[in-house]
C-alpha cells in the first residue's frame, strides 16, 4: 500500500525563519537609532521616545488600510486629499455652529464617503485602474477643500481638542494608544479573518478568487471605505496637533504612506506582505526624519529621502526577494478582458 | 459603412472644436476682454508650455504609462538653468536650453529604466521621482528664489522674445508639435509606440523592442519637461522651489481631454491640440469671468474623471453592438 | 500498409510541402506519433480530427513554433529546419488562427503591415499612400466590405479574420494554413470565406484547411487527411468519400481506458435550466439534471458549453432564462451565491481560474467556503488544515503535506485539489469543465472514480468534455451543443460516437 498520509506539520528551518524582510527592517531600525544617538546626545531619553512618535503617527493610521490596498494589487493616491477635505469640513462645520463632538464624527463620515466613492468608481467601472480613479479623486477632493476654505485657515477649536493630539493617558500619548488599537485591529483583520484571506487571494489571483466565490466588488468597497475612514482619523489628529486646518494640509501624505507600506515589504504586485513590515517601516521613516531634523535638514530635503526609500524598496523587492516568476507588470489587455465578464 | 466609421472616429475632435467655439463665445459675452489681442497672446504663451508638456505626456500615456514627476523635473531644470545664468550671465540662451533638456533627459532616463528594465510600476516610479527631484530642487536652490534681476536679458528673451511678431515660446511649441506629429504618425518607431500600448503581448511576439520604446517615451518626456522648465522660469522671470507643483495634473487633464486613452494605444495629435487649447482657455478665461481660482482644481479633476468615464461607456457600448452582430 | 496509401495518392514531384515520420512529445503527452502529411502545389487540403488529435501541434511544427523530436520536413523537395516562426514565414508559410491577435486601436493597414512598413530610404518616413493602396488592393481581392483606414477594434471577428488573411497575403505566402477559420463565423460569413479561399487557390497558393465543418471540406478541398490520437490515419481524395466514413476514421478506436461507471439510482430533478440565453454566446438552452445523474455536455470548441456553465455558476450573467435548484427558482448574482446555493464549478483553465498556484493546498481548498471555518470572525487555520488533510487523503492526492504549494502538484492532483474545494462545502450540483484535460491516464481513472462516488452520494453532476470515450463511458445522458444551441439529447446507453459527432458538427446532415 502506498502511504497516502498527508502531513500536517510544516517544514521549518533557521534559514527560512531569518531570511525574511521584517528582520532586515529590524536591523535598519536599530541602525537608525544608533545613528540618531550619535547625532544628538539627548536622543536616548524616555521623553524623546514618548513625544517623537506623535510627529509622524498621524499619517501612520492610513498605512494600515493602505497595506490592504497594495496587497490587493491596487493603489490609492487620494488619501492626502481625503485628509484635507475631512479636516476642512470638520473645521468649517464646527465654526458654523455644529457641536464639536458631532464635527468629529462628521470628519470621519466625510473620510469614509470619500473612500466609498473611490470604491464605487472602481467596482462600477472595472476597466479603470485604481491609478486613474484615485488620481481623479485626489484632485477633486482637494479641489472641494479649496472651494470651501479657499486660502484661509479655520480653527478656533475648543481647548480640549488639542489634548487629542498632544495629551497622554498614564504617560502614554493618546495617539500612540489609538494607533496601537487600530494596528491590532487591522492586523487581526488581515491575518486572522476570512476577510483578510480573501484580500490576499485577490492580490494573488483575481480570476481564481472570483471563480472561488470571493465577492471581489464588496471587498474593494470595504477596503476603500476603511482607507477613507483612517484618513478621517488622521485628519482628527492632525488638526488637533496643528490647532487649525487649511486646504493644503497633508500634502504629500500619499507618498509617505505608500513608501511606508512598500518599505514594509509589501509588493506592489499584490498578494504578499504582512502587517509587521509596514509597522516597522513607519517607525523607521519616522525616526529617520526625526534624526535628520536634528541636524537641521529641512522638510523639503526629506522629500528626497522618502522618495529614494520608496524606489529602492521597490527595486530590492522586485529584484531580490520576490519569486522570479512573479515580477509585477502592468495589466495586459487579456487580463482587462476578464474583468469585463461581470458587467 | 466606411463613411460612418470615419465620422465616429473624428466625432471627438469635432465635438471638442464645437465646444471650444461655444466656450469662447460664452466667455466673450461675459467679459469683452477675452478675445482681445493681448489676452490671446497671453493665452497662447501659457498654452505653449502646456502644449510642450502634453506632447510628452501623450507618448507616455500611449504606452499605458503615466508620469507624475514632470512638474518636479520642470522645476529642477528651470532652477538649475536659472542659477547657471545667475552665475554666468554671459551664457548663451541656447546653452541654457540645452542644460535644461539635459537634466530632463537624465531624470527621464532613470525613470524609464526603472519602469522598463526593473518592472517598477509607472505610478510608483514617477511618484518617487516627483519627490526626489523636488527635494533636489530645494537643495540646489538653498531654499532661495532666483528672481528677475538675477537673470540675463538674453535668458528672459527665450520666453518674451518675438520672431515676426510671434512669441518665441509659441514658435517653439508649434515646432515641437509639428515634429511630434510627423514622428508619431509617419515613422516606424512612432507607430510602435501605439502598438506597445495597444497590445503589449502582441508587440513582444512581433519583435517590437518594447522595453526600448518604453525607455524612449520617458526620456522624451523628461527632455520636454526640461525644456519647458527653462522656458517657464524665463517666462515668469522667477525660479522657485515650488515651481509648477501639481502642474502634471493639468497636463494629464489636457491629454485626457484630447482623447488620449489612459489605458494606452489610442490618441490623435489633432485631439491633443484641441484638448490643450481647451484647457488653456479654461485656465485663462475662468479668472476673467470671476470664477475663483479655487474652483480650478476641482474642475480639472472633474474634467479628467468625466473624460475617462466617457471613454469607458463608449467602449462598452461598442462591445454590446459587436456581440449583437454575432447573431447566435 | 500506410506507405501504400501514400504512394497511391500523389506524385512526389507535385508536393510543395511534405512531413515524414514526425514525432513530437511533451512531458507526459505524445502530441504527434510518427505522422505524415503532404501538400500538393495549388490544392486545398483539409486536415480533420477530434480535439486533441494532433492537428494544432502539426500546424505549430509547420509554422516553426515547435521543432519536431524526430522526422523530416521537405519544402519543395528540399529538407528544411525551422528554428522559429520567423524562419517559416520567410519560407513563405503563413498561418491564420481562430483567435486573432491584433492591435485593436490601430487601423487595418497598420495591422497588416506593422513591422515591415515601407519607408523612404532617406527620411525614414512611412509611405502611407503605398501601404494604404496595397492594403486596399488586398482587401478588394478578399471582397472586404470595409476600408484600409478602419480601426481594427471596430470590426467583427469575421472581418478581423479577413485582415489576418490579408496579412498572410502581404507576405506573399505560398502556403497558407487556416486553422478553424469558420468557427467564429455565421453561415453567411462562411460563404464569403469560402470564396476567398478559392480565389487564393486560384492565384497559386496551396492551402491547408482545418475545420470541423463537413460542408467546408466538401465544398473546398480536394483531399482530406485524418488524424486520430496523435496518429496519422490516412489521406483520401474527397470526391466519393462518404461523410460517415470520415467520421468513422476520426473516432474509430479501441476503448482501452477503463471507465468505472457504476449504475446508480437516479433520483428526482435537482437542477433545471429553461431557455437560458446570452446574446452572442448561446440561445434557448434548456436541460435538467437529476440526483445521482451524470449529464455530459459535449460539442465542438465554440459551441457554447463553457459559456452555459459559467452562466449557471454566476461568473457571467445570462440575458434571459430561468434556473431552478431543487425545485426552487434561484437568482445567481455571482459565484459566491451559487456556492451558497450548492452549485460548484471546476473551471476549464485550472491554472488561471481554479487555483492560486502560489498558495498552499489548504488555503486553496478552503477559499470558497471560508465562512464555515470562521467562528465569530476568527479564521480557524488548524481546522482548515485538518479538513484539507481529510479531503486530500480521501481523494488520494499525491502530496506530502497540506503546506505544499499548489503549483508543485501534477495536473491530475491539481484537479483533485479543486474537487476538494467543492467538497469542503455542501453542494447539490457539481459542474466539471474538462476534468481530465491535461491529466495522465492514472489520474484520469482516479477522477472518474471520484465522479462515481459523488454520483452515488446523490450529487447531480454536469461534465463538459470533448473526449468521446469519456462522454460515453461516464455519463448517463448526453447533451450535444452546436453553435450556441442545443443540438441533441442522447441516452448514453444507446448513443454512438458517430451520432454525437454528427449532431455536433455543422452541416453534417444531422438536425
Amino acid at each position: 500500500m502506498i502511504d497516502r498520509t498527508i502531513r500536517l506539520d510544516r517544514s521549518w528551518s533557521w534559514r527560512s525563519f531569518f531570511f525574511q524582510w521584517e528582520w532586515l527592517l529590524v536591523l535598519i531600525f536599530i541602525a537608525i537609532n544608533i545613528l540618531n544617538s550619535f547625532l544628538s546626545p539627548y536622543y536616548l531619553d524616555v521623553d524623546t521616545f514618548v513625544s517623537m512618535p506623535m510627529t509622524f503617527l498621524d499619517k501612520a493610521f492610513i498605512v494600515l488600510p493602505m497595506t490592504m490596498v497594495i496587497i490587493l494589487g491596487n493603489i490609492d493616491i487620494s488619501v492626502g486629499s481625503t485628509v484635507a477635505l475631512s479636516a476642512v469640513v470638520m473645521a468649517v462645520s464646527f465654526n458654523a455652529g455644529l457641536p464639536m463632538p458631532l464635527a468629529l464624527v462628521l470628519c470621519l463620515v466625510v473620510g469614509s464617503v470619500c473612500g466609498l466613492i473611490n470604491g464605487l468608481l472602481m467596482t462600477r467601472f472595472r476597466e479603470l485602474s485604481s491609478v486613474i480613479v484615485t488620481l481623479s479623486t485626489m484632485i477633486i477632493y482637494r479641489g472641494i477643500a479649496y472651494i470651501i476654505l479657499e486660502n484661509q485657515a479655520s480653527g478656533k477649536f475648543p481647548t480640549w481638542y488639542s489634548t487629542l493630539g498632544w495629551g497622554s493617558v498614564g504617560g502614554i500619548p493618546i495617539m500612540v494608544i489609538a494607533f496601537a488599537v487600530c494596528a491590532v485591529v487591522f492586523g487581526l483583520l488581515l491575518h486572522r479573518t476570512s476577510f483578510g484571506r480573501r484580500i490576499y487571494a485577490m492580490g494573488s489571483n483575481l480570476t481564481a478568487s472570483r471563480y472561488s466565490g470571493v465577492k471581489t466588488g464588496s471587498i474593494i468597497i470595504i477596503v476603500s471605505v476603511l482607507t477613507g475612514l483612517m484618513a478621517g482619523v488622521t485628519a482628527l489628529f492632525l488638526s488637533s496637533r496643528m490647532g487649525s486646518t487649511r486646504p493644503n494640509v497633508a500634502q504629500g501624505y500619499e507618498l509617505d504612506v505608500i513608501a511606508m507600506v512598500v518599505l514594509g515589504g509589501v509588493s506592489t504586485a499584490g498578494g504578499k506582505g504582512r502587517i509587521g513590515g509596514p509597522l516597522l517601516a513607519i517607525f523607521i521613516i519616522g525616526f529617520l526624519n526625526y534624526g535628520l531634523g536634528l541636524v537641521n535638514i529641512q522638510a523639503q530635503d526629506l522629500l528626497i529621502v522618502v522618495g529614494l526609500l520608496l524606489i529602492v524598496s521597490v527595486l530590492v523587492l522586485n529584484v531580490g526577494f520576490l519569486d522570479r516568476k512573479k515580477r509585477p507588470v502592468s495589466p495586459t489587455r487579456g487580463e482587462k478582458e476578464i474583468q469585463e465578464e461581470d458587467l | 459603412m466606411k463613411r460612418a466609421a470615419t465620422f465616429s472616429e473624428n466625432f471627438r475632435e469635432l465635438g471638442l472644436l464645437v465646444f471650444i467655439v461655444i466656450l469662447c463665445a460664452a466667455f466673450q459675452i461675459r467679459n469683452h476682454n477675452f478675445l482681445t489681442l493681448s489676452n490671446i497672446r497671453d493665452l497662447l504663451a501659457d498654452t505653449a508650455i502646456l502644449g510642450i508638456l502634453s506632447v510628452g505626456m501623450m507618448m507616455v500615456l500611449l504606452t499605458a504609462g503615466i508620469d507624475l514627476s514632470i512638474g518636479a523635473t520642470l522645476a529642477l531644470a528651470g532652477m538649475v538653468s536659472a542659477l547657471t545664468v545667475f552665475a554666468i550671465p554671459t551664457i548663451s540662451p541656447a546653452l541654457s536650453l540645452l542644460e535644461g533638456i539635459a537634466i530632463g533627459v537624465a531624470a527621464g532616463a532613470l525613470i524609464g529604466l526603472l519602469i522598463s528594465r526593473f518592472n517598477v510600476l509607472p505610478i510608483i516610479a514617477t511618484l518617487g521621482f516627483m519627490n526626489i527631484l523636488r527635494g533636489i530642487t530645494y537643495v540646489v536652490s538653498g531654499g532661495a528664489w532666483v528672481s528677475s534681476y538675477q537673470m540675463s536679458d538674453g535668458f528672459k528673451s527665450l520666453a518674451s522674445g518675438t520672431v515676426l511678431g510671434v512669441r518665441g515660446l509659441v514658435l517653439i511649441a508649434v515646432v515641437i508639435f509639428v515634429i511630434f506629429a510627423y514622428f508619431i504618425n509617419h515613422t516606424r518607431t512612432g507607430r510602435q509606440i501605439y502598438a506597445v500600448g495597444s497590445n503589449a503581448a502582441a508587440a513582444d511576439i512581433s519583435g517590437i523592442p518594447r522595453r526600448r520604446i518604453i525607455l524612449l517615451v520617458y526620456v522624451i518626456m523628461g527632455a520636454l519637461a526640461g525644456l519647458a522648465g527653462v522656458l517657464w522660469v524665463a517666462k515668469f522671470a522667477s525660479a522657485q522651489g515650488d515651481t509648477a507643483t501639481g502642474y502634471e495634473l493639468s497636463v494629464i487633464a489636457a491629454t485626457v481631454l484630447g482623447g488620449v486613452s489612459i489605458s494606452g494605444g489610442s490618441g490623435k495629435v489633432s485631439g491633443l491640440i484641441l484638448g490643450t487649447i481647451l484647457l488653456g482657455i479654461l485656465n485663462n478665461a475662468l479668472p476673467l469671468i470671476n470664477v475663483s481660482p479655487f474652483w480650478q482644481q476641482a474642475i480639472q479633476g472633474v474634467v479628467i474623471l468625466a473624460a475617462v468615464l466617457t471613454n469607458v461607456i463608449v467602449k462598452r457600448n461598442n462591445q454590446r453592438i459587436a456581440l449583437r452582430r454575432r447573431a447566435i | 500498409m500506410r506507405e501504400d496509401l501514400l504512394k497511391e495518392s500523389t506524385d512526389v514531384a507535385d508536393r510543395i510541402l511534405e512531413l515524414n515520420h514526425i514525432t513530437k512529445t511533451f512531458p507526459g503527452v505524445t502530441a504527434l506519433d510518427d505522422v505524415h502529411f503532404d501538400l500538393i502545389q495549388g490544392e486545398i487540403h483539409a486536415l480533420i480530427g477530434e480535439n486533441g488529435a494532433g492537428k494544432s501541434t502539426l500546424i505549430k511544427v509547420i509554422t516553426g513554433v515547435y521543432e519536431p523530436d524526430s522526422g523530416q520536413i521537405l519544402l519543395e523537395g528540399k529538407p528544411v529546419r525551422f528554428h522559429g516562426p520567423a524562419d517559416s514565414q520567410r519560407a513563405g508559410i503563413a498561418a491564420i488562427y481562430q483567435h486573432v491577435t491584433c492591435y485593436p486601436d490601430l487601423s487595418v493597414t497598420e495591422n497588416i503591415f506593422i513591422g515591415h512598413e515601407k519607408v523612404h530610404p532617406l527620411t525614414r518616413k512611412i509611405d502611407w499612400r503605398d501601404l494604404r493602396q496595397r492594403a486596399a488592393e488586398l482587401l478588394e481581392r478578399l471582397d472586404a466590405d470595409f476600408g484600409p483606414r478602419t480601426i481594427m477594434g471596430n470590426l467583427s471577428v469575421a472581418q478581423q479574420q479577413i485582415v489576418e488573411i490579408a496579412k498572410a497575403l502581404s507576405t506573399n505566402a505560398r502556403i497558407i494554413i487556416m486553422d478553424e477559420p469558420t468557427a467564429p463565423l455565421t453561415n453567411r460569413e462562411s460563404e464569403d470565406l469560402y470564396r476567398i479561399t478559392e480565389s487564393l487557390r486560384d492565384k497559386g497558393a496551396s492551402i491547408i484547411f482545418i475545420s470541423h465543418r463537413m460542408e467546408d471540406m466538401y465544398r473546398l478541398a480536394t483531399r482530406v487527411t485524418v488524424y486520430r490520437d496523435a496518429r496519422y490515419v490516412g489521406t483520401w481524395p474527397l470526391a466519393g468519400k462518404k461523410r460517415e466514413e470520415l467520421i468513422m476514421a476520426m473516432v474509430g478506436r479501441e476503448i482501452t481506458q477503463f471507465f468505472p461507471k457504476r449504475s446508480v439510482t437516479i433520483g428526482e430533478e435537482i437542477l433545471s435550466v429553461r431557455n437560458l440565453s446570452r446574446t452572442g454566446y448561446f440561445k434557448d438552452v434548456s436541460f435538467s439534471v437529476h440526483k445521482g445523474e451524470i449529464l455530459a455536455i459535449t460539442g465542438l470548441i465554440g459551441a457554447g458549453r463553457t459559456e452555459v456553465c459559467e452562466a449557471i455558476y454566476g461568473v457571467t450573467h445570462p440575458d434571459s432564462g430561468e434556473i431552478a435548484l431543487d425545485g426552487k427558482p434561484i437568482q445567481v448574482t455571482g459565484p459566491a451565491d451559487s456556492i451558497r446555493h450548492g452549485i460548484g464549478y471546476l473551471p476549464e483553465d485550472r491554472l488561471r481560474q481554479g487555483l492560486v498556484l502560489q498558495w498552499e493546498l489548504f488555503r486553496n481548498v478552503t477559499l470558497p467556503t471560508l465562512g464555515s471555518f470562521t467562528t465569530a470572525g476568527w479564521l480557524n487555520t488548524l481546522r482548515e488544515q485538518a479538513v484539507t488533510k481529510e479531503l486530500t487523503e480521501k481523494l488520494e492526492v499525491r502530496a506530502s503535506s497540506v503546506f505544499d504549494l499548489a503549483g508543485t502538484l501534477s495536473g491530475g492532483n491539481q484537479q483533485k485539489i479543486i474537487v476538494a474545494k467543492l467538497l469542503a462545502g455542501t453542494m447539490k450540483v457539481i459542474i466539471l469543465d474538462e476534468p481530465t484535460k491535461g491529466v495522465d491516464v492514472g489520474a484520469k481513472t482516479a477522477i472518474f472514480r471520484i465522479m462515481n462516488d459523488l454520483a452515488a452520494q446523490g450529487y447531480g453532476i454536469i461534465m463538459v468534455s470533448s473526449e468521446m470515450p469519456e462522454v460515453l463511458g461516464m455519463s448517463d445522458r448526453i447533451l450535444v451543443m452546436k453553435e450556441g444551441k442545443v443540438a441533441a439529447f442522447l441516452d448514453t446507453h444507446t448513443a454512438t460516437q458517430e451520432q454525437i459527432l454528427s449532431a455536433a458538427v455543422p452541416g453534417s446532415g444531422a438536425a
